[in-house]
């Protein structure tokens, strides 16, 4: 667990444990540089980037012009040439302007030089709802990104987690998109003073619990502890599983919890229509059918581009109350069936 | 003021772009090549100019049709026939193929499928070149139909903005596919969309080598000296359809034979025998080499493996 891992001591908020490993990394290796919108001077409209424009000067900090197509392309290219780029764009709702250049360039051309190129291209951006942002700045569009051979889809959801995993991005070879959600920027845990990496596609047990596995991951993991603290009250002990990389996804740490708990809740924000959580629902079913005790349950958002109305949004949003409830189904469910 | 031997080598150039488009053609015919094939024919010389005023330090992007851009910048015919016939010995082991070739050992970063995708790759290695002051330049190759895309536009506006070492070289062949440039922009010229951003833009008669040599070694100095970027539009003409079957019916024939008529291949052999005074031996000698070449390109390619499933499903483990 994250959080036994660190010794009491120094908290750190997401976004600032993100601006952490930007400066560790810039400063290990000159080839990292930052690019986006407004990063520089303002530090990025989520306050990631402060402060690097003094230290590593407009170089390396870029401030682009709002143009995400082509800047994102200039980071895929810089990073075939050489470079270690982390671009930023604002909002994960802008990607589909960028999706030419991280489907078709840079998730591809390892592939299609047979092997002799690489991109060592880090995509920073955040998605989620939560602050009446509407119907173009709130979504969680992971499974797209999910869905194409060549990338690496990271997803943290605390601040320890968050900067271990963007500086094993940052060093990773080929292209990684690192997705943050606007409601943890502000979130606050432990990260050690010691410098460290989380490794690309190894999950963690955010809970250890016997009875039911809650996969989560982002914004979701908060959700999925609140609701264990609630059915540990009911008697029902859950293990709260966050895959932190979604691909390649730790299917190991799934399984294994699993087979433990024989119950399983999956949770995402986003909505549930071709979603990676019914996409790990059926490996689940695939590789471990024998031990499930009951159907698998996904929590998921609803489908439906997400309303303005504030009330709205909470409702199409998914928290720890429908989190509970599914977990309650799914153990109560084999109980009915015993009894 | 050209050496022969410099106007040899262009001529050269050309047409080993000739003879190894008009022989992939014959094996596309023969059901050897696969996919798409899409044909330079009758683009030879801005290639080939572009390439000459090149250091060997800096990088080309390359386009869908792109094979004479990977000649120019000096690769083996050997490794793109294989690669074309998506044989373990092409240059991306036979997983690219036609529309994907790159050689990043001489700075060709690659061709691209997607029409305008490669621009912004071209600014984006220009942007590493300057941020680590590095003397390389780039020079993005990409087409009239190119230039409506979105990505042209943002592209231009970026490495104007971020004054970077870019030669845009738009190849206007006058098709997107078949759809005519005068219905696809409004301006006559698209060398005039660059001005629009504030970029030096020019325009040149993209059929005459030493034409597009003259315009592109300038724009490359310029670019050497945080000069940039510099756009240049080369007005040139398909010899055929879009790809190898397409016939291209909709090409006005007058219009066509105009074209054929400024052979950019024939044009060059001119050059080189009248201003290089290289006599018929040495074209001779040339076309002849050139042709060997070829014959052994191809003999190399068929005989080559293709790649295995276990080797295949091994490299792409954990992609």
């Amino acid at each position: 667990m994250a959080n036994a891992k660190t010794k009491a001591g120094r908290e750190l908020q997401y976004r600032e444990a993100l601006n952490e490993a930007l400066k560790e990394e810039m400063r290990r290796d000159d080839t990292v540089f930052v690019m986006g919108e407004n990063i520089g001077e303002r530090g990025g409209s989520f306050k990631v980037t402060v402060d690097l424009i003094h230290e590593f000067g407009a170089d390396r900090v870029l401030d682009t012009p709002l143009a995400e197509a082509s800047f994102t392309g200039a980071g895929v290219g810089a990073a075939i040439a050489g470079m270690r780029p982390v671009v930023e764009i604002l909002f994960i709702d802008f990607t589909p302007l960028i999706m030419d250049q991280i489907a078709n360039q840079a998730a591809k051309y390892r592939f299609m030089t047979g092997f002799k190129g690489s991109v060592p291209f880090v995509l920073r951006t955040q998605g989620g709802s939560g602050n009446g942002l509407a119907a173009q700045h709130s979504q969680n569009l992971e499974a797209w990104f999910c869905h194409i051979p060549g990338l690496r889809v990271v997803m943290p959801s605390t601040p320890y987690d968050a900067k271990g995993l963007l500086k094993s991005a940052i060093r990773h070879d080929g292209p990684v998109i690192f997705l943050e959600h606007k409601l943890l920027y502000q979130t606050k845990g432990p990260v050690p003073e010691k410098e460290y990496v989380v490794e690309l596609g190894k999950g963690d047990i955010k809970r250890e619990g016997r009875d039911v596995t809650i996969i989560a991951w982002s914004h979701m993991v908060l959700h999925a502890l609140k609701a264990a603290d609630v059915l540990a009250q009911e008697g029902i002990d859950a293990e709260v599983v966050d895959p932190r990389t979604l691909s390649p996804l730790d299917t190991e740490l799934i399984l294994e919890s699993v087979r433990k708990t024989e119950h399983v809740v999956i949770a995402q924000e986003a909505v549930r229509r071709g979603g990676v959580g019914s996409d790990i629902a059926s490996y689940i079913q695939e590789q471990a059918f024998d031990y499930l005790d009951a159907p698998i349950r996904i929590v998921a958002g609803h489908n439906t581009p997400m309303p303005f109305n504030l009330h709205l949004e909470s409702v199409c949003t998914p928290h720890a109350e429908e989190i509970v409830a599914a977990a309650k189904e799914t153990v109560y469910a084999e109980k009915r069936a015993s009894a | 003021m050209y050496s022969k031997k410099f106007l040899l080598d262009l001529y050269k150039t050309m047409y080993t772009i000739r003879v190894f488009e008009s022989e992939c053609i014959k094996l596309y015919r023969q059901g050897l090549i696969r996919g798409y094939y899409h044909p330079y024919l009758g683009e030879e010389a801005v290639g080939t100019g572009v390439c000459a005023a090149l250091g060997k330090q800096d990088y080309i992007v390359s386009t869908h049709r792109g094979h004479g851009h990977c000649i120019a910048r000096g690769a083996d015919v050997k490794h793109m026939v294989a690669e074309v016939l998506g044989k373990e010995t092409g240059y991306c082991l036979g997983l690219g193929g036609s529309m994907h070739i790159a050689d990043i050992t001489v700075g060709n970063l690659g061709a691209n499928g997607i029409v305008g995708g490669g621009i912004p790759l071209g600014v984006g290695a220009a942007l590493a070149s300057k941020i680590r002051k590095e003397d390389r330049v780039v020079a993005i190759f990409f087409s009239d139909g190119a230039s409506n895309n979105g990505v042209f536009a943002e592209s231009l506006n970026l490495a104007g903005a971020w004054s970077l070492p870019v030669v845009f070289v738009l190849e206007n062949n006058h098709y997107a596919v078949c759809t005519p440039v005068e219905k696809s922009c409004k301006a006559d010229d698209l060398y005039t969309i660059g001005q629009g951003f504030g970029i030096e833009s020019h325009m040149v008669d993209g059929n005459d080598v030493l034409e597009v040599y003259a315009a592109a070694q300038e724009a490359v100095a310029k670019c050497r000296k945080a000069k940039g970027p510099v756009l240049i539009e080369a007005k040139t003409y398909r010899h055929g359809g879009h790809h190898v079957n397409d016939p291209g019916a909709y090409m006005p024939q007058d219009r066509l034979e105009y074209f054929k008529s400024r052979d950019p291949v024939t044009l060059g052999k001119g050059h080189a025998m009248s201003i290089g005074k290289a006599t018929k031996n040495d074209i001779a000698k040339i076309d002849k080499a050139v042709q060997k070449e070829m014959d052994e390109a191809v003999a190399f390619a068929k005989e080559s493996p293709e790649m295995s499933e276990e080797r295949f499903f091994e490299l792409v483990e954990n992609y």
